[in-house]
């Protein structure tokens, strides 16, 4: 199987390209959905589903004793769906980098990664290609789309898009002086995180280093408020009405979005993200999202009641314009559970690393590292 | 002959212009300053950055990722502790995503005493770097291996940590620098920025050539067959002068490389004179040194040697007090090293 072929070679029985065919265009009333055409909102749907569908696999992975620790994105789909469609996709400074957290699952898979490395990795498998069974469930790497290692500490990931926000600037003014139509230009940086981790010094590290004076940098900064930071809630923590008001003073454009509305979310990060590719300056987006099971296996990995499951209020918006039945849509999360639950029954069978791996990497093409061989 | 930080300059130039430097940066290390010790004057990719050292690694790793090659200062490591996860991080990041990124990154910062720095410009760091895997660690102690080193830092794919022991930093060496102006006042002329006013002042570059020191290579600075020294930094010059003028015979060894070290020469030399001080001026408490000094004990060396290994490092105090008398009690200078050098040579087996 491709290491990164993409999701649509999984196709389910229902798929976005083919929902066309199953529903009346009359009852599709586009103000419904600013303007977004229906091919792009079924596909925003179906991936949202196959990335609720591969958490939840996860989940029973941990809770059926095949993984140490699960922790991941449910509830973050609608955010994360439209900002990895709304990405260019590729390998180098001149397509854009994500620094992601760890609840970034449907931002992978809108990406286009192969969902079996997820499985892989959780699994802590020798085959999987982002960690090489070294860490947890949703800490992806997936270099050939300039997809970053993510990363346990919760609040780095906004320092380190500066150094990679400040290569794409180099290599976009560089680009725009020779050929306007040159694929280097107008790359960005695409940095996500949560609320608790803007208390840390690496969020307003971002802010000011993104906004130097005639050095702003191209960089999408994102917080999918949540509410929570492992127990602690938000109010109790920060005075902040809203964070991404923290942009505010440094002249930075700034928004506030329902990160649980993807049709919200991808207008408003398309708005953004034409800005920043334009103007090679930094947009502020902060997105309301619901933690749907909790922080980590370590809370239960249970789901939590009372909170807006952006999956369920989004289909019940295209039933009601007539994209889609409800039929339609548990056939294409039931494709996706089966799908997934052959994954996981052949990542079972895969080998885990070997011991004596543990030195490979700590250099550059495994160059001895242990001491007792100098 | 060129002084350390004139040959740091001389070897960033050099990255520029052919090894890809694209970024030389950190607080106060572009124009007008050029670094609070001149190693950065009149570089072209240089730049100030915000007084935020971990904006300054953070954003170091980012180029990293974006697989460019930079060399980042923390102006004194006094002030690079806010980053070690960070440096953590650098460290771990080939190792935990099994490979698929490299950082070919370089960071320089200053180390240790001899300046009556006081408390917070005195810091020696080289025992928590080697506590941090991932990274390399050099430290040169003259101007030729300041300037070999820093261009295999640079070339190396992996973190490389450029400690500057910033009491040798005007030191003048005592060996060219290929390419350098043969005299001392035509170098300062081509390089060193005039004072006052410099906003229309460039430097004029010496065509200086590649030269590498490789890293994990030690160099013995003299020979001897009663009792090895092994150093670096800002005592190593103390320990040479001590080998020069004592009766015995003293073998010094510059470590250079802190990790991956020289083993191999310091088993050589070990065996050979029996007898070995390791001197350095990071605090005494799980002192390097202390590794090096294990794994004597724990060779074939410990049924040859004659004496215990020595570690003479500094005290095991929270800083360097300003006033002469403190800092002089709390890390080695010439006279405790000679009193140490004297005590293992006295030790009867």
């Amino acid at each position: 199987m491709s290491r990164l072929s993409s999701n649509t070679s999984k196709k389910p029985a229902f798929s976005a390209s083919g929902a066309s065919s199953k529903v009346k265009d009359k009852k599709h009333d586009p103000e419904d959905f600013q303007g977004l055409d229906k091919t792009l909102l079924l596909k925003m749907f179906n991936i949202m589903i196959q990335s609720r569908a591969l958490e939840e696999r996860l989940i029973k992975i941990y809770k059926t004793g095949e993984a140490f620790f699960w922790i991941g994105g449910p509830g973050e789909e609608a955010f994360g769906v439209p900002l990895g469609l709304l990405s260019k996709i590729g390998q180098g400074p001149e397509f854009d980098y994500f620094h992601l957290h760890y609840r970034a699952t449907p931002t992978v898979l809108a990406l286009g990664v192969d969902p079996i490395h997820a499985i892989r990795l959780i699994m802590n498998k020798k085959a999987d290609v982002c960690t090489g069974g070294r860490n947890f469930s949703n800490h992806y790497c997936f270099p050939e789309k300039n997809i970053t290692p993510i990363s346990s500490p919760i609040e780095i990931q906004y320092g380190l898009s500066l150094g990679t926000a400040r290569a794409q600037k180099r290599a976009n003014t560089k680009a725009s002086g020779k050929n306007k139509n040159s694929k280097y230009q107008n790359s960005i940086s695409i940095v996500t995180g949560g609320d608790a981790g803007t208390a840390e010094g690496d969020f307003a590290s971002c802010l000011v280093w993104a906004t130097r004076p005639g050095d702003e940098l191209p960089i999408l900064i994102t917080v999918q408020n949540n509410t929570w930071g492992i127990s602690t809630s938000y109010s109790e923590q920060h005075g902040e009405d809203k964070i991404s008001d923290r942009g505010l003073a440094f002249k930075m454009k700034c928004l506030n979005i329902n990160g649980n509305d993807p049709v919200e979310s991808y207008v408003k990060l398309k708005e953004s993200m034409d800005y920043i590719r334009k103007e090679q300056k930094p947009v502020l987006l902060e997105a309301s999202v619901s933690r749907l099971y909790g922080h980590s296996s370590a809370s239960g990995a249970n789901q939590q009641e009372g909170l807006a499951c952006p999956i369920k209020d989004f289909k019940a918006r295209l039933i009601k314009a007539g994209l889609i039945t409800e039929s339609e849509s548990v056939e294409i999360k039931k494709s996706y559970e089966d799908e997934f639950y052959k994954m996981f029954k052949q990542v079972q069978k895969e080998e885990g690393p070997s011991a004596d791996s543990i030195w490979e990497n700590t250099f550059v093409n495994s160059e001895n590292a242990d001491w007792r061989s100098f | 002959m060129a002084n350390m930080a004139q040959a740091i300059r001389m070897a960033l130039h050099f990255g520029e212009e052919n090894l890809d430097v694209t970024d030389i940066f950190g607080q106060d290390v572009g124009a007008p300053l050029g670094g609070v010790f001149t190693a950065t004057q009149g570089l072209k990719n240089t730049w100030n950055t915000p007084l935020d050292e971990r904006g300054i690694v953070s954003t170091a790793i980012g180029l990293g990722l974006a697989g460019e090659r930079c060399v980042a200062e923390i102006q004194f490591c006094d002030y690079i502790f806010n980053t070690i996860d960070l440096l953590k991080y650098a460290g771990n990041l080939n190792w935990s995503c099994n490979g698929n990124y490299n950082l070919p990154i370089t960071l320089m910062t200053p180390v240790g005493a001899g300046i009556r720095g006081s408390v917070y410009h005195s810091h020696s760091f080289d025992a928590w770097a080697t506590k941090i895997p991932g990274w390399k660690i050099v430290m040169p102690s003259t101007p030729l291996d300041a300037y070999g080193l820093m261009l295999s830092a640079i070339e190396d794919p992996n973190p490389v940590m450029f400690l500057k022991p910033k009491a040798l930093l005007r030191v003048k060496g005592e060996e060219l620098i290929p390419g350098e102006p043969d005299t001392e006042k035509a170098l300062k002329a081509a390089i060193d920025a005039p004072l006052g006013d410099r906003s229309k002042w460039s430097p004029n570059w010496p065509k200086v050539k590649d030269f590498r020191i490789e890293i994990g290579k030690a160099k013995i600075l003299e020979e001897g067959d009663d009792l090895t020294i092994v150093s670096y930094g800002r005592p190593l010059p103390l320990c040479q002068k001590i080998a020069k003028e004592h009766e015995a015979s003293i073998e010094v060894i510059d470590l250079r490389s802190l990790y991956p070290y020289d083993w191999n020469t310091l088993y050589k030399s070990i065996y050979k004179t029996k007898r070995v001080l390791f001197v350095n001026e990071e605090t005494e408490v799980t002192n390097f040194a202390e590794h090096l000094s294990y794994r004597v004990v724990n060779s074939d060396l410990f049924y040859r040697i004659d004496s215990p290994p020595r570690v003479l490092a500094g005290k095991n105090v929270p800083g360097i007090g300003l006033h002469p008398n403190l800092e002089e009690a709390s890390v080695p200078y010439e006279n405790e090293i000679l009193k140490e050098v004297n005590d293992v040579l006295q030790v009867v087996p």
